[in-house]
């Protein structure tokens, strides 16, 4: 048996001290410890994007990284991409554009969609395909996710 | 099954000499634990029997690509965001970069590195054929010295390697030789991100008038390890490329390599792939 250790890191600005066992999962740590259940699971193995969060300006599949290794790093989940009432474009092109059915893959699409934008500004069909590429969506077939995001890039 | 996370130990050195102070100490006791997307998918399944791990990531000294006249030297840590932004490697070792980009999704190719690919040692793996091909060396380091070797031969059998319990994989260096050489990286898996090949090719040639006079052909899942095939370069190299020989060098091919049925594929299905990627390789080289 391993102890706690004690870790500090910032979660949508916000500045958080915590004692952590060192290999538990940054997804359960957000959820379990800080209540930010908005970053879901939906495979715990890295192949379906549910638990996308922006760790130090990259995008991360949150179950693969152990909590030890964000000592010190600014993490940005799905409750942190709103300016306080006001949506990112990218969340109000999914609303607009039926981008979001059961809403289990909608925080990560949102993630990979926020930094591709970012990274991106006037992504071609390819770049956004390739930007999405490690998420996965059982419910819209993708098409309506595609539109949203060509239609958030056109509404900035 | 889940596994149990207050069973295991994830402690962060403050520097290398650090680190390798710990594992020189305790061989065999600490395991480097570096972007984790290979190590977490089997704590996750319940199939990570070691307890002990050395956080890495944060190690300066395992991180930066290099740049010199002679050579490209990448830092452990290099991730395959990194080599794919990096102009260098873009223009000199574009298979590497295709390896990068094709490797998982954009949240893997930021966390995964080249260190913990090769050491993870799957024969399944993108980037290693890519090393191959160039002549990859790798440096080991560990409180006794350091050591450089050739990547290929690092390998000597499914999940086996040359390094010792107390080393480290510190970087990973290629020769600035392939400037006027033709580039060939192909992996068929089924689908582009995140999907696992059901076989890998990395291959480069230099054609003097339709002659084959340089020649390098690695493989990946195809053996119990990713294949430098020499036996299928020598009966290629300093010959023209006519049907016949193409056909030879295929040939060797099927003899060389030994694939096997799993769950992404079958035997006959790589062995096939294999033969009419090399055939594609090397009619594309004559073109
Ligand atoms: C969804 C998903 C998709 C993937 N797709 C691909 C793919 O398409 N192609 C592919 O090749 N791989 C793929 N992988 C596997 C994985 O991402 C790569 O193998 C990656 O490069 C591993 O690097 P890491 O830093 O995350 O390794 P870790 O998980 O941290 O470590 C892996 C192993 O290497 C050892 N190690 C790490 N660094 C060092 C070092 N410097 N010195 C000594 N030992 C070290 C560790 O002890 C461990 O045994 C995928 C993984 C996932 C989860
Ligand atoms: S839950 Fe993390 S990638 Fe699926
Ligand atoms: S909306 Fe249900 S998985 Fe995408």
């Amino acid at each position: 048996m391993t102890s706690k250790t004690a870790i500090e890191f910032k979660v949508n600005g916000e500045s958080h001290k915590l004692e952590v066992f060192p290999m538990a999962r940054l997804l359960d740590v957000l959820r379990e410890q800080l209540h930010l259940t908005g970053t879901k699971e939906g495979c715990g193995e890295g192949e379906c994007g549910a638990c996308t969060v922006k760790l130090d300006g990259q995008i991360v599949n949150s179950c693969l990284v152990p909590v030890a290794q964000v000592n010190g790093s600014s993490i940005t989940t799905i409750e942190g991409v709103a300016q306080g009432d006001q949506l990112h474009a990218v969340q109000q092109a999914f609303i607009d554009h039926g981008g979001a059915q059961c809403g289990i893959c909608t925080p990560g699409m949102i993630l990979a969609a926020v930094d591709l934008l970012e990274r991106n500004p006037e992504p071609t069909e390819a770049d956004i395909r390739n930007g999405l590429a490690g998420n996965l969506c059982r419910c819209t077939g993708y098409m309506k996710i595609f539109e949203s995001v060509v239609r958030a890039c056109q509404n900035r | 099954m889940r596994a149990y996370v207050p069973g295991y130990q994830l402690q962060t050195p403050r520097s290398l000499a650090d680190a390798l102070a710990l594992i020189g100490n305790e061989p065999g006791v600490w395991k480097p634990f570096a972007g984790g997307t290979d190590l977490m998918v089997l704590l996750e399944a319940g199939r990570l029997p070691h307890r002990n791990y050395l956080n890495i990531w944060p190690l300066s000294e395992l991180r930066g690509i290099e740049v010199t006249e002679t050579h490209v030297t990448l830092g452990a840590l290099t991730t395959y965001t990194d080599v794919q932004a990096h102009e260098v490697l873009r223009s000199e070792f574009p298979m590497l970069c295709q390896a990068a980009n094709e490797t998982g999704g954009l949240a893997i190719q930021n966390r995964g590195t080249l260190g913990g690919n090769i050491v993870n040692a799957s024969p399944a793996a993108d980037s290693p054929p890519a090393l191959l091909a160039y002549d990859a060396e790798i440096e080991l380091v560990s409180n006794r010295g350091a050591r450089w070797l050739p990547y290929d031969g690092f390998h000597t059998g499914y999940k086996q390697m040359t390094m010792l319990p107390d080393e480290l994989l510190s970087r990973i260096r290629l020769p600035r030789n392939t400037a006027s050489l033709k580039h060939y990286y192909r992996k068929v898996g089924t689908r582009k991100a995140q999907a696992i090949a059901k076989v890998c090719i990395a291959a480069i040639a230099r054609v003097e008038n339709a002659v084959m006079t340089d020649v390098r052909v690695a493989l990946g899942s195809v053996a119990p390890i990713v294949l430098r095939c020499k036996q299928t370069e020598d009966a290629i190299r300093g010959k023209a490329l006519t049907d016949d020989s193409v056909n030879q060098a295929r040939e060797t091919l099927m003899r060389e390599i030994t694939p096997i049925d799993d769950v992404r594929s079958t035997a006959s299905y790589r062995l096939r792939v294999a033969a009419n990627l090399l055939v594609h390789f090397l009619l594309t080289a004559r073109s």
